[in-house]
């Protein structure tokens, strides 16, 4: 039996959206943080939905897309060793370096091994003390308490064969660079969900206050993303630029402390490059000096060579992820980059702006040509 | 990678030390351990949230199976990865 939530009952979306067009009165651009959330918006046809007057347009949540090409390729140096296992999160082997993605890597002899969480790889050292484990330790805020577990366990282990090679970044310095270019047209964000449940909604308050934007935490159902998106207009009506919960059910005010705590303990905080964005300052985190023998960078002195510019290829990702363009804009869409095919990273994973609006495509000529 | 599978705790196996702390989660009829070194407050019988092989949050019955639904409509579940066999 299939089980259908209160979440996506289609009275309560009606309403919703009878609510927002009631209280909308001017052009508003929203943006959503999270990939999951860009996901869900498209598959659901919500986008088709809103009112006119608003517009939602799509961030740089999603890890596999920010991931810099210099990153993936020292991935790939790395796999290629032949003491080395490079463990990853399956999503991340796809993505296109600036010659290959670990997967080419695989095919040329590499040694990869995907994982679905960085304690399997600290399990693989342990079994494997003739190995070199590394784990490709990327994502936002939601990975980061496992990597930083996988370190602590491995020190506490004395394992001196695994190591992880960091490339973290955080949502809220990525929201300020956005909220501080010069061409930013962001009214309002919806924050992401999973995020933070792990590090709470503090810190939002000051960038809602900075830049008077209306920050709201939303789930990834379509009711919670359209009672989001009426909490954060109803806020730009009348004039407030507040941080709200609209996914109280699993989001609490201070996160995970825990969590928290464990990742201060391992990580600190540094600059860092995103993909098609650039640097940005104070954005990720790095491997504490106190645990530098189970940082890759440092055991291996690994550098990149070429960095790759996505302009090479002609990807746009770096206006798609900084919510100036749409993926339909790009020369490419669906034409010489597609998931089987991707140029860029948004067309990689299914959190990827433009994986999502690829997928929401097809399904719509298939509907749409009865033939 | 991002998205949090939601599964019940069936049994906690205590470790000596905080941070080895495991469980037995099931979700969707497969089973595994992951680690509560970060939801002390967690016990058997409840739905949690797990990240990456660590349990992260507690929830509702209800909202984890509407997070599972979510993640199979959406294909979510093969992309989180279920683990390959060997090295
Ligand atoms: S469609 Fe492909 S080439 Fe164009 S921006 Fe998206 S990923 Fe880049």
């Amino acid at each position: 039996m299939k089980y259908l939530s209160e979440y996506r009952n289609a009275a309560v979306v009606k309403k919703l959206l009878t609510e927002l067009q009631a209280i909308v009165t001017q052009p508003w651009m929203l943006m959503e943080i999270c990939g999951g959330q860009t996901h869900s918006l498209v598959k659901n046809g919500i986008l088709e939905m809103l009112p006119p007057e608003v517009t939602m347009v799509h961030g740089p949540g999603c890890p596999v897309c920010v991931t810099p090409a210099s990153m993936i390729d020292k991935a790939v140096a790395l796999a290629m060793r032949q003491e080395v296992v490079l463990c990853s999160f399956g999503d991340m082997v796809r993505v296109p370096g600036s010659r290959k993605s670990l997967q080419q890597a695989r095919s040329e002899g590499g040694n990869l091994k995907i994982v679905y969480s960085p304690l399997d790889a600290v399990k693989l050292a342990q079994e494997h003390p003739e190995k070199e484990v590394i784990f490709f330790a990327v994502g936002f805020e939601t990975t980061a308490p496992a990597n930083a577990l996988a370190v602590l366990q491995a020190a506490k282990q004395g394992l001196t064969n695994f190591s992880v090679l960091v490339s973290h970044v955080l949502v809220p310095p990525a929201m300020e660079a956005i909220l501080s270019d010069r061409f930013n047209n962001i009214n309002a964000f919806l924050g992401a969900g999973h995020v933070c449940t792990v590090m709470g909604l503090q810190e939002y308050y000051a960038l809602a206050q900075k830049y008077r934007v209306p920050v709201v935490v939303t789930g990834f159902e379509p009711v919670d993303l359209l009672e989001g998106i009426l909490l954060a207009v109803r806020q730009l009506e009348t004039g407030r630029a507040a941080v709200e919960n609209q996914y109280a059910r699993v989001v609490r005010e201070s996160g995970n402390e825990a969590a928290q705590a464990v990742i201060r303990e391992v990580f600190e905080v540094a600059d860092r490059e995103w993909r098609g964005i650039g640097l940005i300052p104070q954005s990720g985190y790095r491997v504490r000096e106190q645990y530098r023998q189970f940082d890759a960078e440092q055991k291996f002195g690994e550098s990149a060579e070429v960095l790759f510019s996505e302009t090479d290829t002609g990807c746009i990702a770096g206006e798609i992820l900084r919510g100036l363009k749409k993926p339909a804009q790009c020369p490419h869409f669906g034409k010489a980059c597609t998931p089987l095919y991707p140029l860029g990273a948004p067309m990689v994973s299914s959190e990827g702006a433009c994986a999502a609006y690829f997928h929401f495509s097809q399904a719509c000529e298939v509907t749409a040509s009865p033939h | 990678m991002c998205l949090g599978i939601p599964a019940k705790l069936e049994t906690i196996d205590e470790a000596s030390d905080e941070f080895f702390r495991t469980g037995k989660i099931s979700f969707g009829g497969i089973s595994r351990t992951v680690s509560l070194a970060m939801l002390s407050e967690a016990q058997p019988g409840d739905y949690v949230l797990v990240h990456a092989g660590i349990a992260l949050s507690v929830i509702s019955e209800e909202e984890a199976r509407t997070v599972f639904e979510y993640l199979k409509e959406s294909g979510e579940l093969e992309e989180e990865g279920l683990p390959e066999e060997d090295i």
